[in-house]
């Protein structure tokens, strides 16, 4: 009984993320890929997420922080690095701040950068929260 | 998901593969390599792959990588590369697989702006994947090897052209009955394979074409038949008595006088476009590391261009033609050995077949000589390996009249080694002229975008022999019209092809023609697998069936309209396209385009970078 109100909420939560975009259809393709031998795999590609996007939003901030020199090919890189994973597990949101960053990094405008990048910071911490949520819900319906 | 893996299952017959005991449903097993540095991608893709029942290795650096297939060669069957990888840059690895291994590469981006498709397809990309990707877009990689399995088996076939006639015919040990598109003699170990593609895509019909002997003016043949004509005096050469020149058993009157007039309305088409801008003559020389191989669409430099800049001489562009049309015939790395036969006359056969207007189909295999593209898909290969399967007279024997392009033609006309031929190509003039059209690979089942390189069999651009030069315009527009569904680049389009069309020939024929081949271009897919399918002729019956029947359908047909056309969608319904307005406003949206495109890749005009399978269409800004 509590197993089954706990799983509804899961699945209630999962649906959520979907409505308001903060995952898309690669999220369930990721999903798609856990079976008995593979049962948690979609948290731990997750978790592999938020350890890169950790390293990534350093180097963007380190970059972005050179009040000397401004590379914005650089910081444009990094973010399509950061984009392509984003992408690879469903994070919506984030992936389009990414993108949006590269834009502004292509007109090389910084303040530009500096704006969205402060929305990609937020987006992830905002998916990394719910996703954790997703998740702890998950191992308590089950 | 088990789709993957119970699809295969399913739609696959069961194989034994030689060497172990267990039975595999093929392409279950198949060894991919993904090399990428972000790890959640490459965790990801190789769950995907596991999941489609392939053996996956994952590396995050390329260099590790690289050194692991120089290890073992064969190691594996598909390599699957990010493009943007620190340590090295996926499109270097791409060239040095090819190359080196001779293998198909599938390389995958974020990024889904057209250039860097391109790159993927000038740098002979099998295929491009725009990621996220998807497992869909992975469960149909297995074509590839297969293609260029295909591609390399027509390539041997070539290189021994005594038995391509009666082998075709009488080859297709039982088990391949079916998929009589080449003899297998050598493959009938990846028979299971051949099957496969045979279940998926009924793709040979060649138990059809067996029915009549078919010629297959391998550039050995089409060299004797140049020879015989010469000395009879091209004006006065009859069937008759070029048939007793060349002392070929087996072949008849009436094949030579098909050939013949093939051949007359290809020189009728050079002279014509003698006065083209020389701008493009210069040599594709192309970073000799070009590779390209698994883009069988390229059937490399347009021999026409050669031809045109008149340093080849009719003979050596007859026979560049032919080793034009034969690498367009699927090769990926190497251009030239693998000129197919089939492809380089194949438009022959396929006239005969579709019984459309001769003229109309000469005309299009003209313009499709060069391909003309915009770099901007994949097409270019397609195109022009359309062109060869239409032109279809280059001799596959290249001669160089100059140095350059003599180095090319001489490479031609011997099996070379992708490498060679790469450097070959790079080497010799074709440049500005190079309408290696790699043969569209169509990569049906490839929801994603990028068309299987459609394997253009016909290199358009056979340099047929030069005797004018006609400025050739290469021009690469690929139009991505991606039939195919997904996020690959599928070039797919009959709308656009861009065919590289020597802007001589086009001028000519630029109408409908370069349209046509323009939408039959860019089917990257489609053409890989028509030409595949192909057997001597160019294979437009076996278009259809090359492409798995349930996706493509639409391909198919698209396809079958456009082998229809001699590959350039002649049927492609442009009936009387006005192409001139977009072809050419005349030459110089043609030049325009090559400029632009040379002026990307910092080169001259012409240069030939845009290598696939070894053959530079020319400047392509890779």
């Amino acid at each position: 009984m509590e197993r089954n109100h706990l799983q509804r909420r899961a699945a209630y939560m999962r649906e959520t993320l979907f409505d308001q975009g903060y995952l898309d259809e690669q999220f369930i393709q990721l999903e798609d890929l856990q079976d008995d031998a593979n049962p948690n795999f979609v948290e731990e590609v997750v978790k592999l997420f938020y350890t890169d996007s950790a390293r990534f939003i350093r180097n963007i901030e380190l970059a972005l922080d050179n009040s000397t020199h401004h590379d914005f090919e650089k910081l444009d890189d990094i973010m399509h690095q950061f984009k392509g994973s984003s992408s690879s597990i469903g994070a919506e949101k984030v992936k389009r701040e990414c993108t949006q960053f590269q834009e502004y990094c292509k007109a090389g405008n910084l303040e530009g950068c500096k704006r969205t990048f402060q929305q990609v910071k937020q987006e992830n911490a905002t998916l990394k929260r719910k996703l954790e949520s997703y998740f702890q819900l998950k191992r308590q319906a089950s | 998901m088990n789709l993957c893996s119970s699809r295969a299952v399913n739609s696959l017959t069961v194989q034994r593969r030689p060497g172990d005991g267990v039975v595999h449903p093929f392409p279950a097993g198949l060894r991919v390599l993904v090399v990428d540095d972000d790890v959640i991608c490459l965790t990801v893709l190789q769950r995907m792959l596991q999941k489609c029942l392939y053996e996956v290795t994952i590396h995050n650096r390329a260099e590790a990588a690289l050194e692991l297939l120089r290890k073992d060669k064969t190691g594996f069957d598909i390599v699957l590369s990010d493009v943007h990888m620190p340590d090295m840059d996926g499109f270097k690895l791409l060239e040095c697989v090819g190359l080196e291994m001779d293998l198909p590469v599938i390389m995958m981006s974020a990024d889904e702006s057209k250039d860097v498709v391109m790159k993927g397809v000038t740098h002979g990309a099998c295929d491009y994947l725009i990621k996220p990707i998807r497992i869909e877009a992975l469960k149909n990689i297995w074509q590839h090897v297969v293609r260029k399995k295909k591609q390399n088996r027509k390539e041997i076939e070539f290189e021994q052209p005594g038995t391509e006639e009666d082998g075709e015919q009488q080859q297709n040990p039982v088990e391949d009955a079916d998929y009589l598109s080449s003899p297998y003699e050598e493959n009938r170990k990846n028979s299971n394979k051949r099957k496969d593609e045979k279940d998926e895509a009924e793709e040979m019909d060649d138990t059809s074409t067996l029915k009549k002997p078919r010629v297959v003016w391998s550039v050995e043949l089409h060299q004797q038949f140049v020879n015989a004509v010469n000395q009879l005096d091209i004006d006065k050469a009859v069937p008759k008595k070029i048939l007793e020149l060349m002392n070929v058993p087996g072949l008849t009157r009436e094949n030579v006088a098909s050939h013949l007039q093939k051949y007359r309305l290809y020189l009728r088409r050079i002279s014509g476009v003698s006065q083209q801008q020389n701008g493009f003559n210069s040599s594709f020389r192309g970073p000799p590391d070009v590779t390209f191989g698994s883009i069988s669409s390229l059937n490399g430099l347009s021999l026409q261009a050669l031809a045109a800049s008149g340093q080849i001489p009719p003979q050596s562009l007859a026979a560049i033609q032919a080793a034009a049309l034969g690498i367009v015939a699927n090769k990926s790395a190497i251009s030239v050995p693998l000129i197919d036969q089939r492809n380089v006359f194949g438009y022959e056969n396929q006239k005969l077949r579709f019984g459309e207007g001769y003229q109309q189909l000469n005309n299009n295999r003209k313009q499709m000589k060069l391909l003309h593209g915009i770099p901007t898909n994949m097409e270019p290969k397609q195109l022009a390996t359309l062109h060869q399967s239409a032109e279809a007279f280059g001799n596959m024997q290249v001669q160089s009249q100059s140095s350059e392009s003599g180095s090319l033609m001489t490479q031609l006309a011997q099996p070379l080694s992708s490498n060679q031929i790469l450097n070959e190509i790079n080497g010799s003039h074709v440049s500005g002229l190079s309408s290696s059209f790699g043969q569209p690979t169509l990569s049906q089942p490839n929801p994603s975008g990028v068309l299987t390189r459609s394997e253009i069999d016909n290199v358009c651009g056979a340099v047929y022999s030069s005797v004018s030069h006609p400025s050739v315009t290469v021009d690469f527009s690929v139009n991505p019209c991606t039939q195919l569904p997904g996020n690959r680049f599928a070039p797919v389009s009959n709308s656009k092809m861009s065919t590289l069309v020597s802007k001589g020939i086009l001028q000519e024929e630029a109408k409908s023609d370069t349209k046509g081949s323009r939408g039959f271009l860019s089917n990257y897919g489609v053409f890989s697998n028509l030409n595949q399918n192909r057997t001597p002729d160019w294979g437009l019956h076996n278009v259809g069936p090359a492409f798995e029947p349930t996706q493509h359908s639409n391909m198919n047909q698209q396809l079958n309209s456009l082998l229809a056309d001699n590959t350039h969608c002649k049927a492609k319904k442009f009936p009387d396209m006005g192409f001139q307005n977009n072809l050419f406003p005349e030459q110089f949206d043609q030049e325009d385009l090559l400029s632009s495109i040379l002026k990307e890749e910092g080169t001259g005009p012409v240069e030939s970078e845009f290598s696939f399978d070894g053959y530079h269409l020319d400047n392509l800004p890779v």
